[in-house]
């Protein structure tokens, strides 16, 4: 059954709360701590950040304080501009990427947790191994019967643009880690982010696969568990839509059989 | 406890190869079911607190009671996939899985025929 309350062993408890610096513009950060070489249950801590001493973006007050506060703060981060994906997390309550997230976003004190229901390895990082799985399983590649020619597949303009707002996906897994269908079936719902590079690959007018591809969709939990929620949409920090890229699949599935 | 590999759990038993049936059955007893419960809220439920007589004399109306039929049998498949959407989105175990599909499935099947004899009797004036 759905489980609708944490586990005794994953319910918070009240942190650390660090020194606060002096300054006018100081603001509190509530964030979420787990540490897998301990037994005790996930925390909050409260950092206290100089905002006149910061960069404007989530991410720059959590490197501000791994770097001067508390080195132990443990979170993924790599291109700070929005492209590789990896410091996507809870942020004010959405999913989002703590680079790309401006601070005079949110009001009040900031709070930080981990994308929502994932297994946490530590602090602020989910364990991403079968969401990563899942994207491998939709044969995220070009995949043909024609030998490769010369040159190049050729395909276009207009082909081309029907790939625009699916190829930006970075696979962050803010969308499939806010889908509550993806909460309570992740084991077997693909969800959005996988979804939406399945679509990708199945529009690719150079794709030879395109049978196959609906073929291995086509399932009850694998692609029909989305409801059509549209939390997906709401929080993609990259501004796609996986939802209306699911919703293109469903209606593919259809138009085969009519 | 299990060393089947990441790839290996998200493949599980492979695709079903079924869905699509369903999907497009449940996006048109969705539409069908516009027109049927207007005609049903204007023709049969204004009967509610009458005499038996005033509801056979509607039921008795060709179209009313054809419409009538429709709306009990396409609702309560609409609604039999409905549950089973839900019952499958929330319950996980294995025997009250099945347990659960089956009952809602026969109770949707036998509540649907059990309306649309009724109205048939009373239609048919038997």
């Amino acid at each position: 059954m759905v489980e609708l309350t944490l586990p005794k062993n994953s319910r918070m408890t009240v942190g650390k709360t660090w020194p606060k610096p002096a300054g006018a513009n100081v603001r509190a950060f509530k964030i979420y701590r787990y540490n897998p070489d301990d037994t005790a249950n996930p925390r909050v801590d409260t950092y206290f950040v100089d905002m006149d001493d910061c960069g404007p973006m989530v991410l720059d007050a959590l490197i501000k304080i791994k770097s001067e506060i508390d080195p132990t703060l443990t979170f993924r981060r790599s291109c700070r501009e929005g492209i590789c994906g990896s410091c996507a997390m809870n942020i004010d309550g959405k999913n989002t990427l703590a680079c790309i997230f401006g601070m005079d976003e949110i009001k009040g004190d900031v709070r930080i947790y981990p994308l929502p229901h994932m297994p946490v390895v530590k602090d602020l990082i989910p364990d991403l191994t079968n969401f990563y799985a899942q994207h491998a399983s939709i044969m995220p590649w070009l995949e043909t019967v024609t030998s490769a020619p010369e040159t190049e597949w050729r395909q276009t303009i207009e082909d081309r643009k029907k790939l625009d707002g699916l190829y930006e996906c970075v696979m962050c897994a803010s969308c499939s880690t806010s889908c509550p269908s993806y909460w309570w079936n992740s084991d077997r719902y693909l969800g959005p982010a996988a979804l939406l590079h399945a679509y990708r690959w199945i529009i690719d007018s150079r794709d030879e696969a395109t049978g196959t591809r609906l073929d291995e969709l086509q399932d009850p939990f694998k692609l029909y568990r989305c409801h059509t929620i549209m939390n997906c949409t709401q929080t993609c920090p990259k501004g796609l839509n996986p939802a209306k890229a699911i919703a293109e699949i469903k209606k593919m599935m259809v138009e085969r059989t009519l | 406890m299990s060393f089947k590999t990441p790839m290996g759990r998200v493949i599980g038993l492979g695709s079903a190869r079924e869905g699509a049936h369903e999907w497009w059955i449940n996006r048109l007893t969705s539409v069908a079911l516009i027109p049927l419960t207007l005609i049903f809220l204007f023709t049969v439920a204004p009967q509610i607190g009458g005499t038996r007589a005033e509801l056979v004399t509607t039921l008795q109306h060709p179209f009313v009671a054809i419409c009538t039929i429709l709306f009990l049998l396409v609702g309560f498949r609409h609604l039999a996939d409905g549950l089973k959407e839900v019952i499958v989105d929330y319950v996980h175990t294995k025997g009250p899985l099945v347990v659960l599909l089956v009952l809602t499935r026969l109770g949707c099947l036998f509540l649907g025929f059990a309306g649309a004899y009724a109205v048939a009797q009373i239609a048919l004036g038997a």
